[in-house]
């Protein structure tokens, strides 16, 4: 287990090289720099020569790669073009809100689509296994930002229970700001989760050790925890890994509509203003998250059902 | 995310049209002023955001949002009215020297949020950091180069002398351009920002928000608000936000939310009326465009009243082939000129341009662009011309402009006529979208600009620009409404161009 950890370690690191050079790459490839994104007929094209020069965008790419990259295995994630501060602060100062979005949408998540799943599962092809899978296979049909216009619309516009965006207010203040764009997310993330945890409960039911288990007696109770849940669990698990991408693009869409300062939007910005350094050390934190993730979730499946570690 | 992508280009476009554009205001003139003001309260105002781009260093900014915050704590010598004619603010008054090379300009009794009175060293202080030229990035850098820095002094704490390196009427109109701030003398540090603003500053986070609260001892009247907070957001959200009760005030919002907001009671709309530009721009030194009689052809073919009810959802005027309609300066006894396809015709074909493609680049940098060309395109079909429209990058448009295509879109906001030709249409213009480089247009206009009489300079203004019309590059189609959202209960908000005094401007607005 423990040399398994460390392969994928090192696999890991040879990624997160090849997706850095990647991402230059590509915003390279983008027209203009940050210096021409300045460029918006308030400063003059001398402004913007003196500003190519003192960014250092005039230097070729290749030198501003390893130079960057230099920096970056010092664990400095250096200077952003436009604002001037530091990669590390516009990287921490976004993390934030897109955290403790992610994190209260997989609290609520979770629960749900196990508990979702498990009903499905053991109610296979019944009434209530199929009313609930038309209503999740539907509502993961439709796109987030519908989802959101259409609560925002009802909930915010029309009744005014809840906020429509975080415009001017503080999570601290009013948690309440959570509810809509973690109702948004929950849409097709409860939907997909639950539909693997149901196919994973189906299959350990119709296991032979499970239905052995049942011919000698075992409480059906201890059966569905200590039988089948671990192994319905597996594809629960990587699923939720997978998740992952999942939220991301939902995430984009929140941040935007709900006007949210966070991972999404930073990454949009720096994107749109060519500001490399801080696309780059956006995009390695994220990489290094849905590393750790999948290495987590690996290694969760491996410990719930050891056996899935010959099939790797 | 075109939204996100809007909110870049406006500004250096930002623009206006003042006084005829205020008269047909309708609902949204002057929002009431019936009710007696009341004082207190906080005001949430949502602007387009710019994300990591917001600063708080007055000398840098060029997004509406910076311009607002910094005009919430900051002030300048002088600021533009509605007709985009320089007013007295920090200067109390100016006089310049028969050459209008040197003006004395007199200070206001004013002082900083520390206590300290504005003196002169604080605006020669503030002017030379303008010029440094180890920040390339300071926004009027270019509009105030004509800067003598070396010879301008402090006669005394009150007045100070600034010397210009070429005569100019107009100088008194560039202290009032975007980036022109009073600061502190020995300012070094912008995240604490201390002016002689209406507001005190609280609190800053880029792409977020700007918290202020009033300054009692502001030279102007106190504010009647207490606490002011200017936010960051994109369209959708600035209307949410509204609508929603999470604001009192958005900023450049679209026709089609005008429209639904209008049918309701919650929000009021106060629109400002042709307060922006829409061209095409036709390069008078390539091929078609070389020959006059084609660019009279295709200002001919426009048809404008159509343009402006597409396009801009018919909230905005047609325009007549010139920039800044209702400013200070505008030729208003100008004809209107009118759509004439058989005359059009007949100069094409003069030209020998019928039956030819001709290439129109464009971008949806700003809201309409895109529509717009391919509209054109259709109306100069009619006259058997195909204008093909090719897209480009909307991030890099302003710069792509100056060098590709014969033909393009233009957008530009509010600022003084004047400094409308130095930027775009001198031979030596930084962003001379039209390439139009007459030697004799040049003189002609630096003749004008040192001419002391404003009946005189006007006048010769006035035929600069009815020789614009005639045969420059710009073909001026509309002027589009700049539209702001407040809630009923908000008080005091005018209806005026973008740049001017009192836009983005909340010392004087109140909540019913």
């Amino acid at each position: 287990m423990r040399s398994y950890a460390a392969q994928r370690a090192a696999l890991a690191i040879v990624q997160l090289a090849v997706l850095s050079v990647l991402v230059f790459v590509l915003t390279a490839l983008l027209p203009g720099d940050a210096a021409d994104m300045r460029f918006t007929e308030t400063l003059t094209p001398e402004q913007v020569v003196r500003l190519r020069e003192q960014l250092g965008l005039d230097q070729p790419a290749l030198e501003r790669f390893m130079h960057w990259f230099g920096n970056v295995l010092t664990g400095d994630l250096g200077t952003s073009l436009i604002s001037g501060g530091p990669v590390l602060e516009i990287v921490k100062a976004s993390v934030g809100a897109t955290l403790v979005l992610t994190v209260a949408t997989l609290i609520v998540v979770v629960p749900l689509a196990v508990a979702l799943g498990i009903l499905m599962g053991t109610r296979e092809n019944g009434r209530l296994d199929r009313i609930i899978t038309s209503i999740t296979l539907a509502l993961s049909a439709i796109p987030d930002f519908v989802i959101a216009v259409v609560l925002v619309a009802l909930f915010s516009l029309k009744l005014g229970w809840l906020p429509a965006t975080w415009v001017g207010g503080s999570l601290l203040a009013s948690p309440v700001l959570l509810v809509l764009p973690v109702a948004v997310l929950l849409g097709r993330t409860v939907c997909l989760l639950s539909r693997q945890v149901r196919a994973g409960t189906i299959n350990a039911l119709h296991a032979e050790y499970v239905v052995q288990a049942r011919r000698l007696g075992v409480p059906r109770r201890r059966l569905l925890l200590r039988h089948v849940l671990p192994n319905a669990a597996v594809p629960g698990v990587q699923e939720l890994a997978r998740t992952g991408d999942t939220l991301l693009g939902g995430v984009l869409v929140v941040e935007a509509i709900f006007a949210i300062p966070g991972f999404a939007t930073a990454l949009v910005d720096g994107v749109e203003t060519r500001d490399v350094p801080v696309v780059q050390g956006l995009t390695l934190v994220l990489a290094v998250v849905a590393l750790l993730i999948n290495l987590g979730a690996d290694l969760v499946c491996n410990r719930l059902v050891p056996r899935t570690e010959l099939l790797r | 995310m075109s939204d996100a992508l809007n909110r870049r280009g406006f500004l250096g476009l930002a623009g206006g049209l003042g006084l005829a554009a205020m008269t047909g205001c309708g609902s949204g003139g002057s929002t009431g002023s019936a009710a007696e003001p009341t004082a207190g309260g906080r005001l949430r105002a949502v602007f387009a955001g710019g994300g990591a781009k917001e600063v708080l260093d007055p000398h840098l900014q060029s997004l509406f949002v910076d311009i607002a915050r910094h005009k919430a704590i900051y002030e300048k010598l002088v600021e533009l009215g509605p007709d985009l004619k320089p007013l007295p603010r920090l200067a109390e008054k100016w006089e310049p020297d028969a050459q209008a090379a040197t003006w004395r300009f007199t200070l206001r009794d004013a002082t900083f949020h520390d206590g300290k009175k504005l003196t002169s060293e604080d605006v020669l202080y503030s002017l030379a950091r303008i010029a440094d030229p180890n920040t390339p990035e300071r926004v009027a850098q270019s509009s105030l180069a004509a800067l003598d820095l070396k010879r301008c002094k402090a006669i005394d704490k009150k007045t100070v002398e600034l010397v210009l390196t070429a005569p100019n009427a107009e100088f008194p109109a560039l202290l009032a351009g975007i980036g022109t701030q009073i600061v502190r003398d020995g300012f070094k540090d912008p995240t604490k920002p201390v002016g002689t603003g209406a507001f005190r500053f609280v609190s800053f986070e880029a792409g977020r928000s700007l918290v202020a609260n009033r300054y009692d001892d502001y030279w102007d009247g106190a504010a009647k608000i207490e606490e002011l907070q200017i936010l960051s957001a994109d369209a959708e959200a600035r209307a949410n936000a509204l609508q929603g009760g999470q604001a009192e005030y958005a900023n450049e919002m679209t026709a089609t939310f005008a429209r639904t907001a209008e049918a309701g009671k919650s929000v009021k709309i106060v629109a400002a009326k042709g307060s922006t530009t829409q061209a095409f721009v036709m390069k008078v030194d390539q091929p078609p465009f070389d020959n006059p009689d084609v660019r009279m052809a295709f200002k001919l073919l426009a048809d404008r009243q159509r343009l402006v009810d597409v396009v801009l959802a018919g909230r905005g005027a047609v325009g007549n082939d010139l920039f800044g309609k209702g400013f200070q300066y505008y030729p208003k006894d100008l004809p209107q000129r009118e759509r004439n396809v058989e005359e059009a015709k007949a100069l094409l074909k003069k030209a020998g341009l019928l039956n030819k493609e001709v290439e129109i680049f464009t971008s949806d940098a700003t809201a309409g662009f895109v529509e717009a060309a391919t509209l054109f395109a259709e109306q100069v079909g009619e006259a058997g011309v195909k204008l093909k429209v090719t897209t480009g990058s909307a991030q890099t448009y302003a710069k792509d402009l100056l060098t590709k295509g014969a033909i393009g879109s233009h957008r530009s906001g509010a600022m003084p006529i004047p400094q409308y030709v130095t930027d775009r249409l001198l031979s030596k213009s930084p962003f001379n979208v039209t390439h139009w480089r007459r030697p004799t247009f040049d003189a002609a206009f630096a003749a004008a600009q040192v001419q002391t009489d404003e009946a005189a300079r006007a006048a010769k203004y006035g035929e600069l620009q009815k020789t614009l019309r005639d045969q420059g590059g710009i073909l001026a189609w509309g002027h589009p409404d700049f539209l702001v959202a407040v809630s009923a209960k908000v008080q005091g908000v005018q209806a005026v161009p973008p740049n001017t005094l009192d836009s983005g401007r909340f010392d004087k607005v109140w909540l019913a």
